[in-house]
């Protein structure tokens, strides 16, 4: 059951029921991790040193606690050699141009990427 | 009224950086199959009903005691909302439509991050789905009757439509029966649903 992971990261912001989250990319960051583990990329203890050391090295601690998520979720995806840091970038830029081309309202989708720069698995 | 976020010229859509990395991570783990999308939206369901619509259910509970409140909710929403402490970039522009007997109100809306999630939430698989947001415009009696919901042949229904400007929250009509029960018990009447317009408060005794 992902309660029992979720007992072993004390500092997840939850309330009496499970994690609460402040914006929607935090449940899918949430999620993502949920969903990799239960994959079997990473175990759940690999997972919480990943998230520990982040937040240790932190340049603020005190940072959101899901941007902390984000980064260590990150680090490990790229320590497994899923994907490289230039790949994500790249994708991250896609999905900015593919933002800036929707109209505000529209379902933003990554084929409306004016220059259309989608890496193949 | 304020713009948390600034809005291009070109009226263009903006995500934030850390929103951009997140699609990013997703789009990857998709395409190279250690994700399923749909698996992701079943892991997030499970947590969204206790996000917002907790949030919405106090708004609706007091708009209910407070006759005062429920003035300012329907002159201005979003600044009655906020008095709650739920605001958000999401939840800028908000209207309240309030149900009657005479009127019944349903809100839907399209798969982008426009959604009033400060009160309601993240969205529900069925909301983003492309049959629901076409058959609530074109048969919205016929999407009520799915939700298990019969409307008397006498009551209107209005569909509303969110855009990036306006969002909306649906005020439900107070069970009957429930002139006694104090704020907090009146909140848990309120289901995610019937603030979407696609459900009825449950009953007085019905209370999760």
């Amino acid at each position: 059951m992902i309660s029992d992971l979720l007992i072993a990261l004390p500092t997840i912001p939850r309330d009496g029921d499970g994690p609460v989250f402040q914006e929607p990319w935090e449940a899918q960051a949430f999620a993502m991790v949920v969903a990799l583990h239960g994959k079997g990329l990473f175990t759940w203890g690999e997972w919480v040193e990943t998230l520990a050391q982040t937040i240790q090295s932190a340049d603020d601690p005190n940072d959101a606690y899901y941007h902390h998520w984000l980064n260590a979720l990150e680090q490990i995806v790229i320590a497994k050699n899923v994907t490289s840091p230039e790949n994500l970038h790249a994708i991250e830029d896609a999905w900015d141009r593919a933002a800036r081309a929707t109209p505000h309202g529209q379902p933003i989708e990554l084929t409306n990427d004016p220059a259309l720069i989608v890496t193949k698995a | 009224m304020t713009h948390a976020h600034h809005h291009d010229h070109d009226h263009g859509s903006e995500l934030s950086e850390a929103a951009l990395r997140v699609r990013a991570l997703e789009t990857i783990l998709t395409q190279k199959g250690y994700i399923d999308p749909a698996a992701l939206d079943a892991i997030i369901e499970t947590y969204e009903t206790k996000i917002g619509p907790r949030n919405g259910a106090r708004v609706v509970a007091k708009a209910w005691t407070d006759p005062a409140y429920k003035a300012r909710l329907m002159s201005n929403a979003t600044s009655a909302i906020a008095e709650l402490g739920y605001s958000g970039r999401q939840g800028e522009h908000m209207r309240v439509v309030e149900n009657t007997s005479e009127l019944h109100n349903i809100v839907v809306c399209t798969l982008c991050s426009c959604y009033p999630w400060p009160v309601l939430g993240l969205p529900p698989v069925w909301y983003k789905s492309t049959p629901y947001r076409s058959r609530a415009v074109m048969d919205p009696r016929g999407v009520l009757n799915d939700f298990g919901v019969e409307l008397p042949a006498t009551t209107k229904i209005r569909v509303w439509d969110s855009t990036a400007e306006m969002r909306y929250l649906v005020l439900p009509m107070r069970p009957e029966g429930t002139e006694t029960l104090s704020e907090d018990a009146l909140a848990d009447l309120i289901t995610r649903d019937s603030m979407i317009g696609t459900g009825l408060p449950l009953k007085k005794g019905q209370a999760r």
